[in-house]
This record gives structure tokens, C-alpha cells and sequence, in this order.
């Protein structure tokens, strides 16, 4: 397979994923503040913090403008944030397109028309008020998008880069969705193990879609617990370890080395950050501290993430800033049409 | 909605004789349409372009921002040509691409038509897309020219005529075939009892006459190279890499090595063997042509002078597609097959011959004025169209470089009827057939009508406000049995947001 095609396949698969996740936490949060009572409704600067956009918010808010409606503004259309969702889907799009002939049509119609709904949906006032569908039409076409790879592509390299760039996406957005915990103020000392304490835990769990699966395993809420869940499980398919193991075996379905093995550096790092979360337990993470060891995990998947593209890719992909700037370069060089 | 207030106009009219009765090849789709219920054919008409915009099918539109980004406007009336009608285009193609080829081989070699005086040497010499670096390639079979699209105009007269040829990187197929997926949804049961011949195996024989190009294997690696995802024609080079199922590559995926071409892979390199290239010659290989291409692949050409790729097409044919000598293409027609061309020119001025120049300055006024080297409909006058100032703006132009300058009665090109509202009006459509040159010439049956949908507009360009029309031509003679009179008792078409 082309270099240049596995780049953006993956990248496209990131691209919606993270899409789909920036949408999770929005809604979450929107339900959680609506709990809250009023002087504890106004904590949406987590949101930006754990998105990766503080200073790039700062530089166009200002000092505590974190609000609802410009944090909801900032993480949904702006196109300057290169992580907000009409960025992310613009960029799955145009790695799309650019991959048109290696995916199927229906793959590529449907980021096509979620890309024309999500650029409809910017130009629409009042949308900031209710978003919750905007939100769920965003997740389930994820969902949708990943059920059309999973029954109509051929398991080939394509699909494993499909779904090398799903899980390592995941992987670092179920940390910071768990991490996001560290940055929660709670309006007083008091709070911590009251039931406001629970609705926080109970949302961390719903930014993960984990609720319910979370409940079924442990019934009660417990910290220790529900971090132990959306790290450690073996079976929940956003927990971080899970999304490890998965990226890893298409990974090595991509190489064709054995399991166990490595033959290259994005193979090596890979397989030792794996193996590191399949051996251990969540009292250790938290002694180590749960901030410190999740901060550790996002450097060590960015280190995968690059050992990748040195072992695979000669080309960088589309991204969401690039996919803007290269409007201006003149690329025509074909007549007659 | 029916043709009732329809105006033909003084003009040739696709569907409807000069009596106001349809055509033969159209009664049954009037018949069809005329019965649909109130509102029908609007309805079908954007399920058409809802399907087209979720399909993605797209043009920009150089130098615009994504909002911009447009559907190429389709009408889903389609133009129907008769069997008879169409058997003389089809002749008269395959005559003019053999010549044309036959044309390039020599000009590249022995120059014979040049030295037997038929076509004038300094002509040759001055033209733009004439390629220095050419002279002496043999490319596979003997074929320069394996994918053309050329242009036909019907006059008032009904006469079909050739308006230009375009033997570079002729785009607009992949309209073709999905506008004719459309159509199939749209008019199931006229298509179905019209007997229109398909066009959906056009992506196979266009691989296989790529396929027949590799130079020394039975199995070559066939790749499409495309300037990339903001070309306006990108849609095409990734629906036609991804019907023939062979990879999409840019010029950054291949690279040069042992005289051999290569592309990166995942697995490390893979050996190329030929390139359906959609990229103008000048951007082809830096080394060779423009040296600032990013484009391109250095050592390409070399590597095709070596008979290590095949190129299609090959690079210098579009010294056949220039204006001027498109004029003397009757002549190359007669001097290399001994024929006479079945399909006539367009009547053209040579502005670099005084005595066409100062007709041509005289009455700039009612002619068209193209330069001799553009393809896209850009930088033409349209004399009847344009203003004083214009026509004088044109005349320095013309006289500062006569040679890059023809012009053209303005033709009374046909009409067709598109729908615009509630009703249906007239609006000039041009043809352009594709044909594939292998062993044999094959010619696309159809090919796209385009349409300029602007009231009176006679550029039909997609970059000039143009859209587009499914062509069918009809198999044998229409059947006088059938009818669609009382067609509302058929089936309806159920409408969704993909119409099947």
C-alpha cells in the first residue's frame, strides 16, 4: 500500500474519532453543569485544557472566558482550533477524499455528508443553545462510520490502518478524559465524596460511553474503580489498555511480524507500552499518581505515534490547519478539462 | 409540466423536429414526462443533485475558498442521439484520431507533412505545445494519443462539426458514467424501452488498453498520477483509479531509481510499469520540462525514452490539440489516410495569415476569437456577446501575437430543452465524446453533453457557468409500438435522499 495512502487513511480514522470524542465531552459536561448547582455551573475550562487548546483559547478569549457558550463555540466550529469538530471532520474529509479510490464509496459519502451537516450546522444561530442533537448526530455517524469499515472493506492493510489510527486516538482521549478529573475544581473541600463528587464520576464514565458497561461490573462508584476500568479493563473497548492491545495486533498484521516480536521502533515502543499496562494494577498508577502516570502515558503513545510515521510514511498527511492553507497553492497542471 | 410553451427557437433543436413534434429517439421520454404528476420532475430533478453533492461529486473552482465548492450542475433531461445520427460521429472519430496520431508520430520524426509543405514548418515550430525534448520517442504500438476527448458542435443546419480536439488530459468521463447511474433512477422505464447503448464499460477497456502498454510483463502495475486533491478535475482521477481499481499515486509517491520508476509503500518500493497521467506535460519531470514542478517525478521521461514506463498519453500530443493546426487537421486527414474527413472543421480564420487577420479585425464583431494554446474555455471572445471595448482590447491582442489567435463564425449552436423553474427552456449544448486509441479505436457511444445554462450563453465550460447532461445513444431504430401516453400508471419512482 502506498505510503501516502496508509498516512491518511490513518489519519482520517484519527481524525473522526477525535471528532466523536470532542462531541462526548461536550455533551457530558452541558448534562453534568445542568446538575451542578449555580455557582459550581461554570467549569468548562477543563474542556479546553484536556482538548490541548488552553493557549490558543487564551490568545482569542482572553483571561476567564471560559463560558459556556464560547468554550461549546471553540470546540465545535472554530477553525482555528485545529482539534475542534468542524476541524476534525473537515480533516477526515479531505483525507478521505484523498484516499477515495482505497476506501469504499459508502465510507467516503458518509464523512462527505457529515462534513456538509457539520458546515450547515456552523452557519446555524442558536445552535449553542441546543446542541444535544448536533452532539449525537456526530457520534453516531462515528459509529456508523466504523460499522461500514468493520462489514463492507475487505480486513486488508487498509482496514488495520483504519483502525491502528481508531485505537490510538482512543487510547489518548480515554486518558485525558479520565485526567480531566485532576483539573475539576470542586467548588469546596466538602463536596469531595458528596453526591456532586459522584455526578463527576458518574460523568467521566459517560464521556467514555462506559456508564452502563461500568455499572454492570462494579454497581457502586468508586474512584479507584472507575479508573481502574477506563485504564485497566481487559474487556471495555475504550479502556486504554484494550485500545493498546488492538492497535497492536493491527499493527503487527500490518508488518506481518509475529505477536511478541518487534522488527522496527514504532513495533518496539508499541508493544512495551502495551505490556506495560497489561501488567499493572491501579494502586500502583495512583501512588504514582494518576496525573504524573497519565501525562507519562500521552508523551510515551506521541513517541508510537511518531515511530510510525518514521517506519511507514515518507509523506505527512492532510491535517486539520493544512487541509485550509493549501486552498491558495496552485496545483492545477492538467488542461483540457 | 409539459412542452407546450416550450420555444424551440431559430435554432436546431435536439428534441423536437421543426414541426414542434419530438424526434423519433425522444417521443417516449416526452411521453413520460409529459404524463409525470405535478411537481414530479422538480422532485426528481434534486434527487439528482442531492445525490451528486453526497456523492461528492465536486468541481472547484481554481483560487476559491471550500465554500465554494460546487456540484457541476447536471439537468436530468437527457440528449438523445439515434443510432443513425451517431454511426457517422463514430467513423468520423476513429478516421481523425488515426490521422492526429499518425500526425504526432511523424511531426516527432521524419516531419514528412512538413516537408511535403501540407502543414506549414514555421507553424510546427511556433507552436507552444510543441515538445523539443519528444523528438525521436517511440512510444508503445506506435500510440501518443491513447485517451481523447473531442468537442462537437451542431449548427443550425443539424450538421455535426468538430470544434476542437483534446489529445493532453481530456477530463469529463467520469461524468459520463455517473450521470448515467442518475439517469437509470431517474427514468428507469424510458431507458429501459429506448434500447440506449451502455457506457459503464468504459473504466475496463480503459484499463486494458493501459494494460496492453507495458513494455515486458504480463501482469503490470497500472497507476493513475494525479496532481492531487485540489486539482479541479480530482474527483475523476479517484473515481477512474478507483473503478479500475489501481492506486491513485502523486508525483511524491514515485521516485526514480536505476532508470526504473517506483512508488513508496508501506513494504518498502514497488516497480511501476504505466502511468495514466493526468498531469500536463510541462509538469511532468522537472529535469525535462519546468524545472519548479513539484509535481512530477524527475527522471520519468528518461525513464519512458528508455521504454522502462509507458506513459498515457505520451507526452507532446498536444501539439495536435493547438488551434491553429487544428485547422489543417482535414489536410492531415486527406495526406495520411488518402481519405476524406467524415467529420467537417469549423470554419477558422488564422490570424497569423494577413489577409484572415484583417477579416478577422473587421469583424470582430460577430466572430469568436480563441487563443491558439488555452483549453478550458478561457480567454476566448465571443464577438456578438461582447462589448466595444472588448472587441478593441482583443484587436491589440491579435496584432501583438497574431499567431496564437483563430477565430470562428459564431456558431447557432443546437438546443436542448433544460428545466429552469417550472417549465422547460432551450439552452446551447456542445458534445464531447471519448475515444480510446489501442490497437483499435474505441469510441465511447455518448460521450458528456455540456450545456451553458445561462439564458443565451454559448460556453459550455464547467469553469464558465456549464453543466452537464446524460448523452444517450440509441441502439437501433425507436420502436413505434411502444408509448408512454398514458405512462401514470406506472410505478412511481421512489423518492428518499438517494433516489433508487
Amino acid at each position: 500500500m502506498l505510503s501516502r495512502v496508509a498516512n491518511s487513511i490513518y489519519w482520517m480514522s484519527r481524525y473522526l474519532e477525535r471528532a466523536e470524542n470532542v462531541a462526548r465531552f461536550i455533551d457530558v459536561n452541558m448534562h453534568l453543569m445542568l446538575d451542578l448547582s449555580v455557582e459550581a455551573a461554570s467549569q468548562w475550562n477543563p474542556l479546553v485544557v484536556t482538548t490541548g487548546g488552553e493557549e490558543l483559547f487564551l490568545a482569542k478569549y482572553g483571561e476567564n472566558a471560559a463560558t459556556q457558550d464560547n468554550v461549546m463555540q471553540f470546540l465545535m466550529f472554530d477553525l482555528d482550533n485545529p482539534n475542534s469538530i468542524y476541524s476534525c471532520v473537515r480533516a477526515a474529509r479531505e483525507n478521505a477524499r484523498s484516499v477515495r479510490q482505497s476506501i469504499s464509496s459508502e465510507m467516503w459519502e458518509l464523512l462527505n455528508r457529515l462534513f456538509l451537516r457539520v458546515k450547515r450546522a456552523s452557519m446555524r444561530e442558536g445552535l449553542l443553545d441546543a446542541p444535544h442533537e448536533f452532539l449525537t448526530d456526530i457520534k453516531d455517524t462515528s459509529h456508523l462510520f466504523a460499522g461500514l469499515t468493520e462489514n463492507i472493506m475487505s480486513h486488508n492493510e487498509a482496514w488495520h490502518w483504519t483502525r491502528l489510527g481508531r485505537f490510538i486516538e482512543r487510547a489518548d482521549k480515554t486518558s485525558r478524559i479520565v485526567d480531566v478529573k485532576y483539573y475539576f475544581v470542586l467548588p469546596a473541600l466538602e463536596y469531595v465524596g458528596m453526591p456532586y463528587d459522584n455526578l463527576h464520576w458518574a460523568a467521566l464514565l459517560k464521556s467514555a460511553t462506559a456508564f452502563e458497561m461500568y455499572r454492570k461490573q462494579y454497581r457502586r462508584i468508586a474512584p479507584n474503580w472507575v479508573t481502574e476500568f477506563l485504564i485497566l479493563d481487559r474487556d471495555f473497548p475504550r479502556s486504554i489498555r484494550y485500545c493498546l492491545v488492538k492497535a497492536e495486533e493491527s499493527l503487527h498484521a500490518i508488518t506481518g511480524s509475529p505477536a511478541g516480536t518487534f522488527h522496527n521502533l514504532a513495533e518496539q515502543r508499541l508493544g512495551r507500552l502495551r505490556s506495560d499496562f497489561e501488567f499493572a494494577r491501579i494502586e500502583e498508577i495512583i501512588s504514582f499518581g494518576l496525573h504524573e502516570y497519565l501525562d507519562n502515558f500521552q508523551v510515551r503513545l506521541n513517541e508510537v505515534g511518531d515511530a510510525i510515521f518514521d517506519t511507514f510514511m515518507a509523506l505527512r498527511a492532510i491535517d486539520s490547519t493544512a487541509a485550509r492553507s493549501t486552498n491558495g497553492v496552485s496545483t492545477s497542471g492538467a488542461s483540457n478539462s | 409540466m409539459d412542452f407546450s410553451c416550450y420555444e424551440r427557437g431559430d435554432f436546431y433543436d435536439e428534441m423536437f423536429q421543426a414541426d414542434g413534434k419530438p424526434r423519433p429517439g425522444s417521443r417516449l421520454l416526452v411521453e413520460r414526462i409529459e404524463a409525470l404528476l405535478n411537481g414530479d420532475l422538480n422532485r426528481r430533478q434534486q434527487a439528482a443533485e442531492i445525490a451528486l453533492l453526497n456523492m461528492g461529486i465536486t468541481f472547484n473552482v481554481y483560487g476559491s475558498d471550500e465554500a465554494d465548492e460546487k456540484i457541476f450542475p447536471f439537468d436530468i433531461i437527457p440528449r438523445i442521439l439515434e443510432a443513425r445520427e451517431w454511426e457517422p460521429i463514430e467513423r468520423g472519430l476513429a478516421q481523425r484520431i488515426l490521422a492526429l496520431n499518425l500526425f504526432i508520430d511523424d511531426v516527432y520524426h521524419d516531419q514528412k507533412i512538413l516537408r511535403d509543405g501540407v502543414v506549414p514548418d514555421e507553424l510546427i515550430q511556433s507552436c507552444a505545445s510543441f515538445r523539443q525534448q519528444c523528438i525521436g520517442l517511440n512510444p508503445p504500438l506506435g500510440v501518443w494519443c491513447h485517451i481523447t476527448g473531442t468537442d462537437l458542435v451542431r449548427d443550425r443546419d443539424g450538421v455535426f462539426y468538430v470544434l476542437e480536439d483534446n489529445l493532453r488530459c481530456p477530463s469529463g468521463v467520469s461524468y459520463v458514467i455517473e450521470n448515467r447511474q442518475i439517469l437509470k433512477r431517474t427514468f428507469p422505464h424510458v431507458f429501459r424501452a429506448s434500447n440506449v447503448r451502455p457506457v459503464d464499460d468504459y473504466c475496463i477497456r480503459l484499463l486494458e488498453s493501459l494494460q496492453q502498454l507495458a513494455p515486458h510483463t504480463d501482469s503490470p502495475t497500472v497507476v493513475l498520477l494525479t496532481p492531487g486533491a485540489f486539482n479541479s478535475a480530482y474527483f475523476e482521477h479517484a473515481f477512474l483509479a478507483q473503478q479500475m481499481g489501481i492506486e491513485l499515486v502523486e508525483g511524491s509517491d514515485l521516485f526514480v531509481h536505476d532508470g526504473n520508476v517506483f512508488m513508496r509503500t508501506t513494504h518498502g518500493s514497488q516497480r511501476i510499469d504505466v502511468i495514466y497521467r493526468r498531469i500536463d506535460d510541462d509538469f511532468l519531470d522537472p529535469q525535462v520540462f519546468r524545472a519548479d514542478s513539484v509535481l512530477g517525478v524527475p527522471g520519468l521521461v528518461n525513464a519512458y525514452r528508455n521504454g522502462r514506463v509507458a506513459l498515457a498519453n505520451a507526452p507532446g500530443t498536444g501539439v495536435a490539440d493547438d488551434k491553429v493546426v487544428y485547422a489543417y487537421v482535414p489536410e492531415i486527414i486527406r495526406y495520411y489516410l488518402s481519405e476524406d474527413p467524415i467529420l467537417p472543421n469549423v470554419q477558422t480564420y488564422l490570424c497569423w495569415r494577413e489577409a484572415d487577420l484583417q477579416h478577422v479585425l473587421k469583424h470582430l464583431h460577430e466572430l469568436v476569437v480563441k487563443p491558439a494554446s488555452e483549453s478550458g474555455g478561457y480567454g476566448m471572445l465571443v464577438g456578438p456577446h461582447s462589448t466595444k471595448a472588448e472587441q478593441e482590447d482583443f484587436a491589440e491582442r491579435i496584432k501583438s501575437n497574431p499567431r496564437n489567435y483563430i477565430a470562428q463564425p459564431t456558431l447557432a449552436l443546437s438546443r436542448a430543452p433544460v428545466i429552469v423553474g417550472d417549465r422547460f427552456e432551450g439552452r446551447h449544448v456542445d458534445l464531447r465524446p471519448f475515444i480510446l486509441h489501442g490497437p483499435q479505436p474505441y469510441i465511447l457511444p455518448g460521450g458528456l453533453t455540456r450545456v451553458a445554462l445561462r439564458k443565451g450563453s454559448l460556453v459550455v465550460n464547467s469553469s464558465q457557468g456549464g453543466g452537464s447532461k446524460d448523452t444517450w445513444v440509441l441502439d437501433a431504430e425507436p420502436d413505434e409500438s411502444v408509448s408512454f401516453v398514458d405512462a401514470a400508471v406506472l410505478p412511481p419512482v421512489v423518492h428518499g435522499e438517494m433516489p433508487c
